[in-house]
């Protein structure tokens, strides 16, 4: 991002706790889990910022004692054709946190699939299923402590 | 065993277990009403096995008699948990799985994926290289959308045009066996540039392949366009209006039909795409036939393309120098000691890029393919995500079918043209 979209968002987000963090050569911005939906509101309806677009979600298990999870979300501006990730550190026991639906709509499909992989729950979500595992799965397939082969009868086999 | 999240998976009403995919299909307001003494709302199955879902796409459709009130696509049958081999496999293991991903046209994953190790690595690679992956990228998008045409007026009813499309698609996998040995699962590049040069077959062969290839198209598309069927079967239909589009998130031919001219070649030009003279067409109305005339005239653009590529393409090396993290070449490999410890080395032991993260983009035929690498310095990923087009344009699916007839239904799903080894990963 150019620096003078860098420091229309520090001001922007001034009140907020966030720390900048790289992405190669790309933003990346940690946020409070409770601050998210008043960031992505402001960072979606600012005229200056304009990130109108959700393009992805991505789930990750650090595997460490303290804020297992988080989420990554990739925003993107189509007018200002600016990119930036927002990340967002999650608790360990009880991963949960507000679903972006209510900014992004985009943000729906993305949530069930993270909340398939690695179980992170979405609070208001419209519609949280399973996205690629059936239904009665019981485990989460992408978290560290899952093994690669599988576990065996989690999947029900047709009777031979 | 884990406790999970959510423990009543599966409520009961009137003692019928009442999964959460139906309640999901109900739960959208419905824009006629009926007497609730004529509750006639039909639920219908277009199972995973159908001939018109362009793969194993499973539809849920409530119809009042032939209109649609609502749609739940669900996905996961072909599911094949790449995401969790991605962390138990090298940079360079991992790309034949790439070949997979969207399987129409597979020479583009892998450009997409050996750019976004490159990144990740910071690996600028020569102009040769750079050139040898635009040619197969747009041969790619061509095969991509053949297929797509084709398969769109199939489904309405017109058998020919794809079967002409089918013949030009052999020619172009005949081309594929002569650049790199394979004529479908290709995994032509590598990290630092491609797998072996094009020889001056490979190049006469694609430059035969276009000129012929503006005719052959035109006779395609004289059969389809004038068409009066053809129009109003398409005209109209799946329209998705210029809000909806961007808030969710669609990108390729769907956001292009809508009015948004927005092209990662041109937007944030990778490879030699900013050197190149090409434009991007655009079409207003959202409906099915904008989104069939965006892909005509994009295979028309990649032509164009691909002949400017052949008259610029220099000569040289084909391949990166950086010895310890690019495949050195094999007749060196079996003879000279040092090439022998840098292939064990790297093979076994991986590319080990810094510890961090990166993600990178292209404009495949269908949207924009991203890779999101989270590297912990070791040989494998510590975390890849693959934002697959094919999932997103079909989020938005089920606000394009809203009171359509379920003919139409055939139609949409072909005009979003979704790739289920993309959208399942």
């Amino acid at each position: 991002m150019t620096t003078e979209k860098l420091e229309i968002l520090k001001t922007k987000l001034q009140k907020f706790n966030i720390i900048f963090d790289n992405v190669n050569d790309m933003t990346g911005v940690y946020i409070d889990k409770n601050d998210v939906l008043e960031v992505c509101k402001i960072l979606k309806e600012d005229p200056e910022l304009k990130f109108d677009s959700l393009v992805d979600a991505v789930s990750v298990d650090r595997f460490q004692k303290k804020e297992r999870f988080e989420m990554i979300y990739n925003i993107l501006s189509l007018d200002f054709n600016e990119r930036i990730f927002i990340k967002i550190k999650l608790d360990s026991k009880i991963p949960e946190m507000q679903s972006l639906t209510q900014v992004w709509k985009s943000a729906n499909w993305y949530e069930r699939e993270a909340y398939d992989m690695i179980g992170i729950n979405f609070v208001n979500h419209p519609d949280l299923r399973r996205m690629y595992m059936p239904e009665e799965f019981e485990y989460y397939p992408l978290r560290k402590d899952f093994p690669l082969m599988g576990i065996p009868d989690s999947i029900p086999l047709p009777n031979k | 065993m884990p406790q999970t999240i959510y423990q009543d998976l599966k409520e009961k009403e009137n003692g019928i277990p009442k999964t959460k995919i139906l309640k999901a299909l109900e739960s959208e307001n419905l824009s006629i009403t009926f007497d609730d003494a004529l509750d006639n709302e039909m639920v219908l199955n277009m199972g995973p096995q159908h001939p018109a879902t362009h793969g194993v796409l499973r539809l849920l459709v409530s119809l009042d008699g032939e209109t649609v009130m609502n749609c739940i696509p669900e996905l996961g049958y072909l599911h094949r948990g790449y995401e969790k081999l991605a962390e138990s496999s090298t940079y360079h293991e991992f790309i034949p799985h790439t070949d997979r991903l969207d399987y129409l046209s597979p020479m583009a994953n892998n450009v997409a994926y050996a750019l976004a190790v490159e990144k990740l690595i910071n690996l600028e690679i020569p102009e040769r290289g750079k050139y040898i992956r635009v040619l197969i990228a747009e041969l790619a998008r061509i095969q991509s959308h053949l297929l797509a045409v084709g398969a769109l007026v199939m489904d309405i009813g017109a058998v020919t045009p794809f079967l002409w499309a089918i013949r030009e698609r052999e020619k172009i996998l005949d081309l594929y066996d002569v650049i790199c040995g394979a004529r479908f699962t290709t995994s032509y590049t590598r990290i630092g540039g491609v797998a072996q040069d094009i020889s001056d077959e490979g190049l006469s062969g694609i430059k035969k392949f276009t000129d012929e290839f503006i005719a052959n198209l035109d006779e395609i598309r004289n059969l389809v366009e004038r068409n009066k069927i053809f129009i109003e079967r398409c005209e109209g239909i799946g329209y998705l209006s210029k809000e909806d589009c961007i808030e969710l998130g669609v990108t390729g031919p769907l956001l292009r039909a809508c009015g948004i001219e927005r092209d990662l070649r041109k937007t944030s030009p990778y490879l030699v795409y900013d050197k190149l003279d090409f434009r991007i067409p655009t079409y207003t109305d959202s409906d099915c036939l904008s989104r069939y005339y965006v892909r005509a005239e994009e295979l028309v653009e990649s032509v164009k393309i691909i002949q400017q590529c052949l008259e610029k393409i220099p000569s040289g090396a084909h391949n990166a120098l950086q010895t310890k993290k690019v495949l050195p070449k094999k007749e060196r490999v079996y003879t000279k000691m040092e090439e022998l410890i840098h292939d064990f080395m790297i093979i076994n032991f991986g590319v080990n890029p810094p510890k961090g993260e990166s993600y990178s983009a292209i404009e495949s035929s269908k949207g924009e393919l991203g890779f999101y690498f989270i590297s912990d310095g070791s040989g494998n990923p510590y975390r890849l995500k693959i934002r697959s087009p094919s999932f997103c344009n079909l989020q938005a699916l089920a606000p394009m079918m809203k009171n359509c007839m379920i003919s139409d239904t055939v139609v949409i799903i072909g005009s979003v043209d979704p790739v289920m080894g993309e959208a399942d990963k």
